[in-house]
């Protein structure tokens, strides 16, 4: 009988925590079929964050780092100045990176380190119980916005890719979502280019990721997939924000003035959506 | 012949490190240490390290821990404030046991404080600083030269027992010039530990971590921390004991108050008050059994190292003597220590300057007299 399909060598066979539905699953296989296909399980080192992804050093069957909250590029940073050779990779949640760990994510990025980071949003605080994250969409009902998020009360939703962008030092930045097989696919093929970039020596490259919480957004796993779609897309464009080819940043030295790059994502076959300046109102 | 330099406080704190193998710094602007990471940023890419800047003295500890996972001599350095920042991440170093040197040039406090030298951060070294229950080993230098003692055995110990060591220096010792004698032979780094992250090739993967999610678990993992932090505290403590054996009172002091009472000790002696110095080496583990011994009458004088004691005998039948404790502290901070392991048998006094005030030996003198002239009373 052929195999036609299996468990990743980069994943161990501890079964995972994660809630039914939860997408966490799917993305952690993609990340271990890259490193499956590039051929790096051995000289890759990731670093687990804080969050519902904390078990990912059980997971992954690299070696691994578990970080404190926010740190893992820092941690990440102190890894890859020891051994440049080696793949170094952070896995990290929405509060993790875009709250907590806002300065480490940028610091990292602004030095071109050359790491990969799985940024995985789903818009809430999952561990914890479904606060408010920084991803939190207007309207969006979390424990901590019983009402829904307010933006006169608690900020708009941050935008790390968009963010980022405005920066010399990524090689690679790219938003994709997981909501459907065609989408897993485009979000694989994000993932493996961001590692090939890593490989190559361009410096800093993150995938964001949308994914869902069924669990905290109080939903069924197929209508947090739906929810994904209709919310999250429409203020979360899809799509490659940087490339290789595109940065500003060869070979380690910025470019003069490099306003170059525009901060709209070019989408992946024009799946993604014009970036929309609000959320949607309500769920 | 051996070669004298002069360099400064700070500059040895870097020097010293260096010749004892450390390649990696991540480091963060302070006053009053910014004489380390220069140093760092200048001398490492000399000799194929690595130096770099952090944005943060949060973000310097995690890589620091990043590269200490990695199995590298890995260092930081930073004053009060910024020490302060990297307690989280000291934590989960002594939660994963990962090797590292971590330097404070102590300044005033609390807050902001001031830039000026202090030893009000004896608490927060020595007692755990962060959360959870865990110590750090703590060496207090009182020269530039024991700064290259001390330096040389931070690395072996950190990597002996797998704990974070933190040099516990001030701002006069970072800013002070004086001449050192360089070690004979470079120290050279060991390769990386069997439990380091360097990638998998060959075996299987390695995780450091310090998350045990399960009660049990986490308790195991303390009852190990803790018989390690036993065998610490037996076999690692250093002291230095001068004059104690004939003298009324004893001062104790550390770092750079120790030569301030020192000189203090000295006019003493010429006036005929018979002072001694007890000088913590180590501040965790406390040198509690030796100053027990010099409370009881039975302590003796000189300088102690892991091995035991050396020096002249203890005096005898004559009662010990009162102690002095002097610190750069405004309440005083290790004088509980000092109170906790003569545990009522003699009396121990405490006199200190803060906010950056360094005491003179001549107050330290003063003290001396009325302490003198209240017991003959």
């Amino acid at each position: 009988m052929r195999q036609i399909f299996g468990r990743p060598a980069s994943l161990t066979d501890v079964p995972m925590h994660y809630c039914p539905g939860c997408t966490h699953g799917i993305i952690h296989r993609l990340v271990a079929e890259v490193m499956d296909e590039l051929g790096i399980r051995e000289k890759t080192i990731g670093i687990a964050s804080v969050g519902c992804s904390v078990f990912a050093y059980e997971y992954f069957n690299c070696d691994m780092q578990q970080a404190s909250h926010g740190r893992a590029p820092a941690v990440a940073t102190g890894i890859k100045r020891v051994w440049p050779d080696r793949v170094v990779f952070t896995y990290q949640g929405d509060g993790d990176l875009a709250s907590i760990g806002a300065g480490e994510i940028v610091h990292a990025a602004a030095r071109g380190e050359n790491i990969t980071v799985i940024f995985v949003n789903n818009a809430v605080y999952g561990m914890t119980g479904g606060q408010m994250a920084p991803t939190t969409l207007l309207g969006q009902k979390t424990t901590t916005t019983p009402l829904g998020r307010e933006a006169r009360r608690n900020g708009m939703p941050v935008r790390v890719v968009e963010l980022l962008s405005q920066l010399d030092g990524p090689a690679y930045l790219a938003r994709v979502s997981v909501h459907n097989p065609k989408m897993v696919n485009t979000a694989k093929r994000a993932i493996r280019a961001a590692f090939q970039a890593q490989l190559d020596g361009r410096g800093f490259s993150l995938v964001e990721v949308l994914s869902t919480c069924p669990t905290n957004w109080g939903l069924t796993p197929v209508e947090a997939l739906k929810w994904l779609e209709d919310n999250m897309i429409p203020y979360y464009p899809l799509g490659e924000v940087r490339t290789p080819s595109s940065a500003s940043r060869q070979a380690g030295v910025p470019a003069a003035a490099s306003t170059a790059t525009a901060p709209t994502p070019a989408a992946f076959g024009a799946t993604g959506t014009a970036p929309a300046t609000r959320g949607k109102e309500g769920e | 012949m051996p070669e004298r330099v002069l360099m400064k406080g700070n500059e040895a704190v870097g020097e010293a490190a260096i010749q004892a193998g450390c390649r990696y710094f991540f480091g963060y602007p302070i006053t009053p240490q910014n004489e380390v990471p220069e140093y760092m940023a200048r001398r490492l890419p000399e000799v194929g390290g690595v130096y770099l800047q952090a944005e943060s003295e949060v973000a310097a500890i995690n890589m620091v821990y990043g590269a200490a996972g990695a199995g590298v001599r890995v260092m930081t350095s930073s004053s009060s404030p910024g020490i302060s920042l990297m307690q989280e991440g000291i934590s989960y170093i002594c939660g994963a046991e990962l090797p590292c040197v971590i330097v404070n040039m102590v300044r005033g406090g609390p807050g902001l404080g001031s830039i000026q030298p202090a030893q009000s951060d004896y608490f927060q070294a020595t007692k755990g600083g962060g959360h959870g229950d865990y110590r750090l080993i703590v060496l207090a230098p009182s020269s530039l030269q024991e700064i290259f003692d001390l330096m040389g055995l931070a690395f072996p110990l950190a990597e002996k027992y797998r704990n974070p060591v933190m040099i516990l220096g001030d701002g006069v010792l970072g800013q002070m010039m004086e001449p050192v004698v360089l070690p004979d032979e470079p120290a050279q780094a060991p390769p990386p530990p069997p439990w380091a992250t360097t990638g998998c090739q060959g075996r299987r993967p390695n995780v450091i971590n310090s998350l045990y999610i399960e009660a049990d678990a986490c308790e195991a993992h303390n009852r190990r921390l803790q018989a390690k932090y036993d065998e610490i505290a037996r076999k690692e403590v250093r002291y230095e004991a001068l004059n104690t054996s004939d003298a009324e009172v004893v001062l104790v002091a550390y770092g750079s108050v120790a030569r301030v009472c020192h000189s203090a000790m000295e006019l003493a002696r010429a006036e005929g008050i018979k002072v001694g110095l007890f000088r913590p080496i180590t501040l965790w583990p406390f040198p509690s059994q030796a100053l027990a011994q010099i409370a009881a009458g039975t302590g003796e004088t000189g300088v102690a190292g892991a091995s035991g004691t050396a020096g002249a005998p203890g005096r005898g039948d004559s009662p010990g003597p009162a102690f002095l404790t002097v610190e750069m502290s405004a309440g005083g901070q290790m004088v509980e220590d000092v109170r906790l392991a003569v545990n009522g048998l003699r009396p121990v006094h405490f006199y200190g300057r803060s906010g950056g005030v360094v005491p003179t030996p001549h107050e330290v003198l003063e003290q001396i007299r009325a302490l003198r002239k209240a017991v003959a009373a």
